[in-house]
This record gives structure tokens, sequence and C-alpha cells, in this order.
């Protein structure tokens, strides 16, 4: 289970004067859910949309099953792009499509199979993120914040993905909606043997599902590991981090 | 059997001496490799009842949930055709992940559009857009409402009026439009003296072009030419730009703050505008007239003189007032529109594509439509 997915080696990004990444490294293993952690501006979603190919670094390479992201062919990129889901911050469903059409819409796209098995396919990937059945023929905007970020977890999940990327999962759910979606992706790996890349704020997410991570600060990785690991790193924004009044109550009770 | 290749889904029906059948799958079970099995199953399942049946899954390599989503299919319908199934030789990964989904299937449960609801659809779409005509009548009225108590203590307190806004909109809506309204006026008195001077020259009348180019364009053209640019321009850009502040909850913020929307964003909107479009009726008037004179010249032989000297008999000044007091009119309905559909933006980014539609669609309409009003009355009034 320690096969690389995804390397990252001496990430430099600027945009205009402004370094974002100054050599950043990590990798991220088989099967585990890795977490992206920093405050804000420490370039979490800069490098996660950089993993996807939607922003691309000044130098430095990234790897992606395998894929030199630098020198990658138009026909392996969309293979890759077939291959991973994923889940944008604000769930970017397309507004002009019913949940169930956002859904079924990689399926329709990139397979020849039937309709009828098509939508059987989409109504379990409602069903399996926990939306009711009803949301399928609802307009996004018709949706609740919860709401459009299970149809959109459907839609990054409907092929069945190696690799999936969620941009902070959680924010915006309440306490008890977040532990729920987080409890479904753990389910989901399961099912599904997925790599999951997060980028999250959420400490209870970082206690209870993410398997290793990496904490960004000063332009670099400035810690990277399990849980356990980290905590006991004497680097001071990793203390700022977790030796904050929520981290304290959080470590306290425990994993 | 047809022959497929090997990493594609396979499925292969053998008949047994003891009449149970049994299907052999192997391959990738893996969506984009579903096809051929999907074919062969639909098939097996119209001309076959009440067999048994041994499903041997042991060769199948990879499974992905839409495999086991074509599985469940298959294997409830045959079911329901009395067939009697045992699966074999699943492996124990396969087995785990098939469990873990069937949870998640559903019956399906979407009806039939049925007789009734087919043949009543028109109806019934026609029903709620009359409704939906009215809702927006009386909304738009609503707003037109709320505009003027607005407007009203504006006037009241002078010192609460957005000057600032005013002068950047104007320069927005009115500055920055002069060059569209000048090339547009200009083509305009160019295609006016073109068809005027075909026709007259017939006659010979030649000079009576200044009075044909004169009157159309201060009374009629420029003022309704000038308004539907301004609508096209103006009028779509603040549909648009309250559109998405409404998205982004600029909006509601601004009232949590006290900042009432009509008083900071609709009233500097609508009073910006009425006052650019009467000034740039006037320059258009003056290009218009210019490029008549220019076509005269060249078509006709009219000289500059000539034509300034007969302009100035035959041109009452009523008819460019007329044309410039248009201007306020067509502003208030461009603006009052445009805000108006600016607010109507809800949560999709689509519905602002389509609100700045129909917003530029309603705003040209009425400008026309309140031409035409303009043109009766002001004739019935003997002006």
């Amino acid at each position: 289970m320690s096969n690389t997915v995804i390397e990252v080696s001496d990430i430099v990004t600027r945009f205009g004067t402004n370094i974002v990444h100054d050599g950043a490294n990590l990798s991220v293993r088989q099967g585990e859910i890795y977490g992206l952690l920093g405050g804000s501006g420490s370039g979490k979603t800069t490098l996660l949309k950089q993993m996807i190919m939607l922003l691309h670094p000044q130098s430095g390479e990234i790897s992606v099953l395998g894929q030199k992201l630098s020198t990658i062919s138009r026909t392996d990129s969309a293979i890759l792009r077939r291959n991973w889901g994923v889940l944008f911050q604000s769930g970017a469903l397309y507004s002009s499509l019913t949940v169930a059409e956002n859904v079924g819409i990689k399926l329709r796209e990139y397979t020849d199979l039937p309709l009828k098995l098509i939508q059987d396919i989409v109504r379990m990937k409602i069903n399996m993120v926990g939306l009711p059945e009803t949301a399928a023929e609802l307009y996004p905007a018709e949706l609740s914040g919860g709401m459009v970020k299970r149809a959109a977890l459907a839609r990054a999940l409907v092929m069945d993905p190696a690799l999936l990327f969620l941009d902070e999962p959680t924010s915006g759910l309440d306490p008890v909606g977040a532990e729920a979606f987080d409890n479904l992706i753990l389910e989901l790996r399961e099912i599904l043997d997925l790599t999951v890349v997060m980028v999250t704020h959420d400490l209870d997410s970082i206690w209870s599902i993410v398997d290793r991570f990496a904490v960004l600060g000063e332009k670099k990785v400035i810690a990277e590991g399990t849980l356990n690991e980290i905590i006991e790193n004497p680097q001071p924004i990793v203390r700022q981090f977790f030796g904050g009044i929520r981290g304290r109550i959080r470590s306290q009770n425990g994993k | 059997m047809h022959t497929t290749y090997s990493h594609k889904a396979q499925l292969k029906v053998l008949k047994t001496p003891d009449a149970t059948i049994v299907f052999k799958s192997s391959g990738n079970w893996t969506n984009n490799a579903l096809v051929d099995a999907n074919m062969i199953l639909d098939q097996f399942c119209r001309t076959h009842h009440n067999v048994t049946i041994h499903w041997d899954m042991s060769n199948v390599e990879n499974i992905d949930s839409a495999g086991v989503m074509l599985f469940i299919n298959y294997y409830d319908l045959l079911k329901l055709n009395h067939c009697n199934i045992k699966v074999i030789g699943a492996k124990s990964e396969h087995e785990k992940m098939y469990r873990l989904l069937r949870k998640y299937t559903s019956k399906d449960t979407r009806k039939p559009a049925d007789f009734y609801s087919v043949f009543l659809k028109p109806l019934d779409s026609i029903g709620k857009s009359s409704v939906a005509f009215i809702l927006d009548i009386t909304s738009f009225l609503a707003f037109v409402g709320e505009n003027f108590v607005h407007l009203l203590y504006s006037l009241l307190h002078p010192r609460s009026i957005r000057f600032g806004a005013i002068v950047k909109n104007i320069e927005e809506a009115g500055l920055r439009a002069i060059p569209i309204v000048a090339l547009t006026s200009f083509l305009i008195g160019v295609v006016i003296a073109y068809q005027g001077a075909v026709q007259l020259e017939k006659f010979g009348a030649n000079i009576f072009i200044v009075d044909m180019i004169g009157i159309s364009i201060t009374r009629e053209l420029s003022p309704l030419i000038t308004a539907i640019v301004v609508a096209g321009r103006t009028g779509s850009s603040y549909t648009a730009q309250l559109g998405v502040m409404k998205l982004t909850e600029e909006i509601d913020a601004m009232r949590t703050m006290g900042f009432e929307p009509h008083r900071f964003l609709v009233l500097p909107r609508i009073l910006a505008l009425m006052i650019s479009l009467p000034l740039l009726i006037f320059f258009a008037d003056i290009i218009g007239i210019a490029a008549g004179m220019l076509i005269s010249h060249l078509h006709l032989h009219i000289s500059f003189t000539e034509f300034i000297h007969r302009l100035q008999s035959v041109l009452d000044i009523k008819h460019v007032w007329i044309g410039i007091c248009k201007g306020p009119f067509f502003a208030w309905l461009i603006a009052a529109i445009g805000c108006y559909r600016g607010f109507q933006v809800s949560k999709s980014t689509e519905s602002i594509g389509r609100y700045t539609t129909i917003s530029v669609v309603n705003a040209i309409f009425l400008v026309i439509a309140c031409d035409a009003l303009f043109s009766v009355l002001l004739t019935e009034l003997g002006i």
C-alpha cells in the first residue's frame, strides 16, 4: 500500500511578484487520505489546482498516477482527467443541468453505456452520498449548501476514480453534516478503493479521517507525516496550528 | 460467439446437459468496457424465462460500480422472470463491493408521463406563463413605486443623494458611449441622405433633402437610435452588475448595513442615465446632420453653406426639443428595467445571462412603444 500516487517535487509558484511556493515537496501514497493544511494564503488550494492541471507551477515537477504533468501529452492528460474526481469548494455544479444530469455527465460523454444503465448508476451514486432521491430532478440553485456538496461528490465519484481531490469538503457544513461527510468519505474509500487528497481547515477531519498530511507555511511544506509525527514537530507554525484552544481540546479527547 | 478484446467485459452463455445455463463472465467489468456484455444479457433476458442459471464470475478481472450496477440490473430482471440464479466463484473483493453497493440501489420510482399530462401540457404552460406575466408586471410596478418613494425622500433630503455615484455613472453610461453613438448616428445620417437623395433627385427637388434630414434626424431617428444603443450598452450592464452583486450577496450585505440598494445603486443609475441620454441625443443630432450634409454635398452638390442656410430656415427648434425631451423618458425606461431585472437574478449564474437578455429586449421594446406613443400624442396635440 505504499506506492506513490502523487509526487510533488521542488514546486515554485509565483503570481506576479508574490511567491506562493518556493521549493515545496510532498508525496501521496496509494489508498490513503492525505490532508493539505496551512493558514489562509499558504497556497494549499493553489497546490491542489496544480495537481489537477488547472494551474502550472513556474518550475518543479508534479507527477500524478505516474504521469509527469509538465510534459504530459494531450491523450494522457485526457485519460488522467477521467481517472480522477474533483470536488470544488463551492460544488461548481453546472447550473443549467439537474443534479442527475450533473452526476451523469461524465458517463454520458466518455462511455457508450445505455442510458438506462447510466440512470441507474447515477441513482446509486446519489443514494451513496446520502441525497434523497427527490433531489435528482432539482437544479443546483434549489439545493442547500450541504446538498450541493453531496451532489458534487456524487459527480466526482461517478466514474469510480482512482483519485479524489477535495477542496475544503466540510467548510460551510454544520458539525453534524461535516461528521457525516467525513464518515461518507471513509466509507467510500472502503468501497471504491480511493486515494483522497483534501485541502482542509477542519481539525476534526484531520483527527478523524486523515491518514497523513502536509502542513504548508513559509512557502514550503514544513511538516509531513501522520498526526502523531506532526504533533511532535517543534516548528512554530505547526505548534500554532495545534497549540490553539481548539487544537488542545481536540487532542485531549484523542482520536 | 464473436471475438472481443480480452480486456473487455465478456459473457459466454453455455448450455449444460441438465438444462442449467452457465454464464461464463470474464474481462474487465468497468464502465468503458461493458457494451458487449450488456447486449448479450439484454438478448438473453428477452428470450429466457424459468431457467436455472449458474453465473460464473471467477474470471472477472476488475469490476467497478458500473459493472456491479449492470450485474444487479440483470440479476434482478432474471429473478423477476422466475429464473433461479446462483452466482459462483466471485472474488471476495468483488463480493464485498457488491454487498456495499447493493444497499444503495433503489427501485425505479419514475412514472411514465400519462396521456392527460401530455395532452394538457400546452394549456398548462400557457396558464403558467400568463400568471408569470401578470406577476412580473405587478412586481415591476412595486419596484417603480419603491424607487419613487426613495426619489421623493432624496428630493426632501438632498444631502442623501449620491452625487459621486451619479457622476461616475454619467461617465460610464454617457461619456464612454460617445464613440459608438457617434458612429451609429453618422451611419444613420448617411443612410437617410442616400435614400432621400435618390428619390428627390427624380423630382429635381434636391434642396428638400435638408428638410428631410433635419426633421427626421432630430425629431425621431437620433433619439430612437441612441436609446437603442444605450439600452444594449448600459441597460445590459446595469442588469449584469446588479445581478452579480445579488449573487455574491453584496446587496444583502448593503441592506444589513442600512445602505438601501435603491438609494445607493438604483437612483444614481437612473438619474445618471436621465442626464446623459438627452446630451447623447443632442450629440447624435449634430453628427447625424453633419453626415447628411456631407452626403448631400457629395451626391447632390449642395454646398455646406447652402445646407446650413436652408437648415436654419426649415428646422424649427421645436423638433430638436421634442427629440431631446424624449431622452429622459427613454432613459428612465432603460435604467429602471435594467436595475429591476438585475434584482431579479437569483441563485444561479445562468440567470444573469437570461435576465440580461430579457432586460435588453424589454428596454428596446418599451423604448419603441414609448416613441410610438409620443408620435401619436404630439400629432394629436398638433405639435
